[in-house]
């Protein structure tokens, strides 16, 4: 097990993505924020507030479950739990940053992309991670990473988040 | 909590756990119904067969609704149009309907305890949409859910049930239900359409709504079929009417925040007038939307996993 980030780290890469956010995004009036469960929805929260704090405008910002929009939904032989979504606000023409905390085969992306649509038709939708672990899958890529971190598919990578962990850090695990 | 079971047959072998899980995974599928898109991939490739061997316009409807926006494949059967007719046993229909490849049977049926027989001899889900005056477990979790959605627990309420509690699998699945929850449920009717013994279900019974409806939280009508009129068992209609009607005064009875609630389909001006059945104190069209939810949630937890 090894360290890849401690509190004051992710906090900084948390700021860093919310200011490569605004520099693309410079007009905010059409800009929306929604995170994936379920450490997306936090760090979804935390990144809003920030460029809240830089831009001194509230964005909207929503929460987006993706079990029922799996690939593996036959395959696997537990039942995922069912989250809420919680997107308040019409996503037509808008533009949509998906977050999320760990990118890796793609497939969570995917899925998420698919249930996003079924909420209207966004102008753009781009997506920013904490950490960008690779081994895709898909044909998908982050617009704005927090740090990206070569694994091998052996090694676990987790994300914990205060409000569900208790402590903010990234660690690096072997699969057991 | 892990949902293992491959059935949902009735609301008396299920525990306060997993009643409070298909209701907090009903409060996900509430909300696809608010989207512009009510429509989710999730048994995309699962085929649902509705066997329905007695009348059902609502909960076929609903049921069909939610198979359909959980991307089901879905196929609806009944007596008017089925073999049965031509002699053939339920379990030889049953049986060639899944020769056929299908995943799960929605049955209803006149006989109690038929759904069970299927989930034994099927290696299918079985879900009881109904089983003559045994159970009708959808019907009370989706009353559970409407009840929760207005009071936020059902712990501690005072819930009475009015109407022909003898011949109502509404009525059964439900008192099972809300005790588990931790509700008092009460049973009024005319002596005749109290079943015997029913006091050892844990009810209170009573025989006049003047007594019932005192200090409950919930009103819960139901349907008076107009066929038992024949049977003896009610002297006439309007007897009926005059002594178990809900009246706006007998509703004073109740706490000033009661809800009316009625399975349906609601007979205007016997179980109620239609001016409370459209009241702002009525629930009964939520019932029916939440009923949608209540069924995503239930084919998902049978139906999701392989």
């Amino acid at each position: 097990m090894a360290k890849l980030m401690d509190k004051d780290e992710m906090r900084r890469a948390l700021l860093r993505l919310s200011h490569q956010i605004l520099e693309k995004n410079r007009e905010i009036e059409d800009l929306v924020v929604v995170g994936i469960h379920r450490r997306g929805v936090t760090l979804a929260e935390r990144i809003s507030k920030m460029m809240e704090e830089i831009k001194g405008k509230k964005l909207p910002t929503g929460t987006l479950d993706i079990t029922l929009y799996r690939d593996d939904f036959t395959r696997i032989d537990y039942q995922p739990v069912v989250r809420n979504t919680n997107i308040l606000f019409p996503i037509d023409d808008k533009k949509v940053v998906l977050v999320d905390d760990v990118l890796y085969t793609g497939r969570t992306v995917r899925a998420a992309i698919d249930a996003l649509i079924d909420f209207g038709r966004p102008k753009k939708i781009e997506l920013a991670v904490l950490i960008d672990r690779g081994h895709r899958e898909l044909p998908i890529r982050a617009d704005y990473v927090g740090k990206n971190i070569p694994t091998s598919s052996g090694e676990m990578v987790e994300v914990r988040i205060e409000e569900l962990d208790g402590t903010d850090e990234v660690l690096i695990l072997k699969r057991t | 909590m892990v949902f293992k079971r491959k059935d949902l047959l009735g609301m008396e072998d299920l525990s306060k756990e997993e009643i409070l899980f298909i209701l907090k995974t009903a409060e996900s599928f509430r909300e696809i119904l608010e989207r512009p898109i009510r429509k989710v991939p999730t048994l995309r490739g699962k085929t649902v067969v509705n066997l329905f061997f007695e009348p059902s316009t609502r909960t076929r409807m609903s049921f069909e609704l939610a198979e359909k926006r959980l991307n089901a494949d879905v196929l609806n059967f009944s007596t008017s149009n089925s073999s049965a007719v031509k002699g053939e046993t339920l379990l030889d229909t049953a049986r060639n309907i899944l020769a056929m490849k299908v995943d799960c049977l929605v049955l209803r049926h006149p006989t109690p305890g038929t759904p069970h027989l299927l989930a034994k001899k099927l290696p299918v889900s079985v879900i009881n949409a109904g089983d003559g005056a045994h159970e009708h477990p959808t019907q009370a979790l989706l009353d559970l859910y409407t009840i929760r959605e207005r009071k936020r627990t059902v712990e501690g309420l005072k819930i009475v049930i009015i109407g022909d509690i003898a011949h109502s699998r509404v009525a059964r699945s439900n008192i099972w239900a809300l005790q588990k929850l931790g509700a008092e449920v009460r049973v009024c009717a005319p002596p005749t359409l109290i079943p015997p013994l029913i006091e050892k279900m844990g009810v209170k019974v009573f025989y006049s709504q003047e007594d019932a409806l005192k200090e409950v939280d919930i009103v819960m009508m139901l349907r008076i079929q107009k066929e038992r009129q024949n049977t003896g068992l009610l002297p006439s209609l309007s007897e009926y009417v005059e002594l178990f009607s809900l009246t706006e005064e007998r509703l004073n009875l109740a706490k000033p925040d009661a809800l009316i609630m009625h399975p349906g389909p609601v007979n205007r001006g016997i179980e109620l007038p239609a001016k409370l059945a459209d009241g702002k104190r009525s629930v009964i069209l939520n019932q029916v939307t939440n009923g949608v939810a209540v069924r995503m949630a239930v084919l998902y937890l049978l139906l999701g996993k392989s």
